[in-house]
């Protein structure tokens, strides 16, 4: 095994995942960019001369590249947020049945609270869905080391391995030991066997069979596992505290007896009922949904957590949102210290929700559509920030691609029966570059094969901006840093049949105005690119920046429609945040009265 | 575990929170203490309020910090500071920096930007370092420092070495950027140690 050294760094959770990865001789990381999952693939890039590393175009891509390096021998990780699973859960289920050669590691990153999410399914089902093993570390040393466990069980059982994180382990940071790398020997590559990697019928019913074998003894190795052990202490009260939980109750309750989670499916049954035996009321913590909980009283154990149990009321634990030594304090009988005098100078401050950045260029198409009678089915990007007002032009939100192919439904439902008034309304489908490549294609090839009549409008910044500025099949690059080809999406328009493509400059207002009126009008299907690099990944204003002259401003109020928050509105006077503006001249464009100018600038420059 | 020392920071996306929270974790796993932070990516960045926090002490174990338990309450911009004061421990400094960043919420007519929020900060925290940020990092001729200068203004609260905070920004930024940091953050203390008086 590897020489521990006794440095100690900090690393994210999403950074010791891929530390944890290099460590364990990972050669193949895929994934495909999410919040809370993104940073273990870009960290992973640090070891691209030990390890390749690819952005695929989908988590289903990504999942099925990783299955292929594993039944050639070598240890893969795949990454991808909570919903990112839903994609890859097609190749996942199947997955299950064939197993794992060299370790395959699924880091899921779940995200209760929802911070940059759509919903906050609870990854844990996947695994006793696919009947395949989930860890859940609780900090960054956990995170490090259990993906190496992970690797482990996944190679001596032949199953891939999930390994929760959340958004709570994997974007906080804590101080680790680094080790060594493992030495990787040369494998055989890909060994062929028809009944182990061909589940047709014949071959699938006995995996199936080998599957719930498989299962056992996982179970068996679960109640030894270090990561999950008993730390005795006061038996009045014994807390079982599954992944990050387990850190809120060790601050919170120093001295309650904890049985701490770190693999939960299949479950410890053997570990479950001793730790219930030697305590004399139980509590089950754990984030989001009550498996863990519900499974302890299908053992006919006596608990309490999300339903009370027979000991009389106590606060229940929180099924909605994710946890916090703060809101969990209750649970444990204990007051929080919250709530103090601080907060009351504080209650009617203004909201401040994420917004479109200065001289984003998505703001000119949203600022261009508002100009039309049209309802737009959004997806999942920097856009779905213009359902903000003042732009307030996104309708719908769905999943990854759903704003292609919802558009053509909608489309489809006012055909077929009208909207009562008589009037019949465009639909406007609008999805980013990267959410085109990832899954927009099929549906545009839909609304072209079937004859519909939406306008798409792919936002094309060049990058894919949300989640932090990472590479796609349109940047022209590789994760691992190299010049590849750079998917056209008007060629992908081509191929799938569609006549009406336009390509336009958001930042150009008046020929973007234009053409989507011409789409609009039109009894066809159209794919408009509104391209324009986003500036905050070219690290480069769009232009100079502007500022406005008083002398000239109406005060009309036109400008703030762009909902810009470099334009300033306060004391009845409208200015613009110098350090904020980037440039982009919307508000220049938009102005009937000639006041925005650009500005001289300080310092010197 | 009330050995813990908490630290929150909050401001809006893109005034360099993030930085600020790793260089503060950074100095204190060269100070020997165990660590942990937590911050919030994504959505939370574009403009939105965004809150970091560190935790240092013997043995940290939630990176969450609980409410009226920080040491430290660190504001890159006014209004922040009020929306996130009940992280404040009673006795706990408020560095705010007077910036005002103007929501879109505001410019839009949906709300309004409160005209009273220096007669607020000063009712609500006993230990306030109100603090010209911008003014200092224009001085500088770099506005982007303004979450250093906060940075040695609240270094000013917690016993970190001199070294320690120099290491931690070596490790977090750029050479050709290091000594423009370490004086943004000797300007942000001094205005602090300079101010004493008034602060306590």
């Amino acid at each position: 095994m590897s020489q521990l050294t006794a440095t100690r760094t900090l690393l994210s959770g999403n950074e010791a995942i891929a530390r944890g990865a290099w460590e364990a001789g990972v050669t193949v990381a895929t994934g495909y960019p999410g919040t809370p999952s993104t940073e273990i693939l870009e960290a992973a890039r640090a070891y691209k001369k030990d390890i390749y590393c690819e952005w695929s175009p989908n988590e289903k891509v990504a999942l099925e590249v990783a299955a292929g390096a594993s039944l050639a021998g070598a240890r893969a990780i795949v990454t991808m947020k909570h919903v990112g699973l839903n994609v890859a859960a097609d190749p996942l289920m199947t997955l299950s049945y064939i197993g794992a050669v060299g370790g395959l590691v699924i880091c899921v990153a779940d995200d209760p609270g929802m911070h940059s999410s759509q919903n906050e399914q609870d990854t844990r089902h996947y695994a006793r869905f696919a009947k395949i093993p989930i860890l859940e570390p609780s900090d960054s040393q956990e995170a490090m080391d259990f993906l190496a466990r992970a690797l482990e069980i996944s190679e001596k059982h032949s199953t891939p391995v999930i390994l929760r994180s959340t958004t709570r382990v994997s974007h906080s940071s804590g101080a680790v030991r680094l080790g060594e790398r493992r030495v990787v020997t040369p494998g055989n590559g890909f060994q062929k066997d028809p009944q182990r990697f061909v589940p047709i019928p014949m071959n699938a019913r006995p995996m199936r069979v080998r599957v719930e074998e498989r299962t056992a003894a996982l179970a068996a190795e679960a109640n030894r596992s270090p990561a999950n052990r008993i730390e005795w202490a006061d038996r009045g009260l014994g807390i079982i505290a599954e992944g990050i939980a387990y850190q809120y109750i060790k601050e919170l309750a120093p001295n309650a007896s904890l049985l701490k989670i770190g693999w939960v499916w299949p479950f410890p049954d053997e570990l479950l009922r001793e730790f219930a035996g030697g305590v004399k009321r139980l509590l089950v913590i754990e984030e989001l949904d009550d498996i863990l909980e519900e499974h302890v009283r299908s053992l006919g154990i006596a608990c309490e957590g999300r339903k009370p149990g027979p000991w009389g009321t106590r606060p229940l634990v929180p099924g909605i949102g994710e946890l916090s030594s703060d809101r969990l304090a209750p649970v444990l009988g204990m007051k929080s210290p919250a709530a103090s005098a601080h907060s009351v100078n504080g209650r009617d401050l203004p909201a401040r929700p994420p917004v479109l950045c200065p001289a984003c260029p998505h703001r000119g198409i949203f600022f261009a559509l508002g100009k039309f009678d049209v309802v737009v089915t959004g997806d999942i990007g920097c856009y779905s920030l213009g359902v903000f007002p003042p732009l307030k032009r996104i309708d719908t939100i769905l999943c990854m691609g759903g704003g292609v192919s919802m558009a053509h439904g909608m489309q489809i439902a006012e055909r077929m029966q009208g909207t009562g008034d008589g009037k019949r309304r465009k639909i406007v489908g609008m999805v980013g570059d990267s959410t085109f490549f990832h899954s927009g294609i099929t549906g545009l090839l839909d609304i072209s094969y079937n004859k519909g009549a939406a306008v798409i409008i792919v936002v094309d910044n060049r990058t894919t901006a949300m989640t932090g500025h990472q590479e796609h099949p349109g940047t022209g690059r590789t994760l691992m840093g190299e010049q590849t080809i750079s998917a056209s999406i008007e060629d992908f328009g081509r191929a799938c049949g569609m006549k009406n493509i336009a390509t336009v400059d958001p930042y150009d207002l008046k020929a973007t105005t234009e053409t989507l009126r011409h789409a609009l009008d039109s009894n066809e299907p159209w794919l408009i690119v509104s391209r324009s690099p986003c500036p905050l990944y070219t690290k480069s204003n769009v232009g100079p920046a502007r500022q406005v002259n008083q002398e000239l401003c109406k005060k009309c109020k036109l400008c703030l429609r762009l909902g810009c928050p470099a334009i300033e509105y306060i004391n009845d006077e409208i200015r613009v945040n110098e350090t904020l503006c980037g440039g982009c001249a919307l508000c220049e464009k938009v102005c009937k009265d000639g006041a925005f100018e650009t500005a001289r600038g300080a310092c010197g420059e | 575990m009330s050995k813990t020392t908490s630290i929150v920071l909050v401001g809006v996306g893109g005034q360099g929170i993030l930085l600020a929270s790793q260089i503060i974790a950074r100095a204190a796993i060269a100070s020997g203490h165990d660590v942990k932070t937590n911050e919030v990516h994504g959505m939370a960045q574009r403009g939105g309020s965004v809150v970091a926090q560190v935790r240092y002490g013997e043995h940290v174990y939630s990176p969450l910090v609980p409410e009226g338990t920080a040491q430290v309450l660190a504001s890159m911009e006014r209004i922040e500071a009020l929306r996130f004061a009940g992280y404040l421990a009673p006795d706990g400094l408020a560095v705010v920096s007077s910036q005002a960043i103007i929501p879109v919420t505001v410019s839009s007519g949906q709300a309004a930007y409160p005209a009273d929020v220096e007669d607020r900060l000063r009712a609500t925290f006993t230990r306030l370092a109100w603090i010209d940020a911008i003014g200092v990092a224009e001085k500088l001729c770099d506005s982007r420092v303004a979450n250093v200068i906060i940075l040695g203004a609240l270094s000013t609260a917690l016993p970190l070495s001199r070294e320690c905070w120099s290491e931690a920004i070596a490790q977090c930024v750029k050479p050709a950027y290091r000594e423009l940091n370490m004086r943004a953050f000797e300007e942000g203390k001094t205005l602090v140690e300079s101010a004493r008086t008034s602060i306590a």
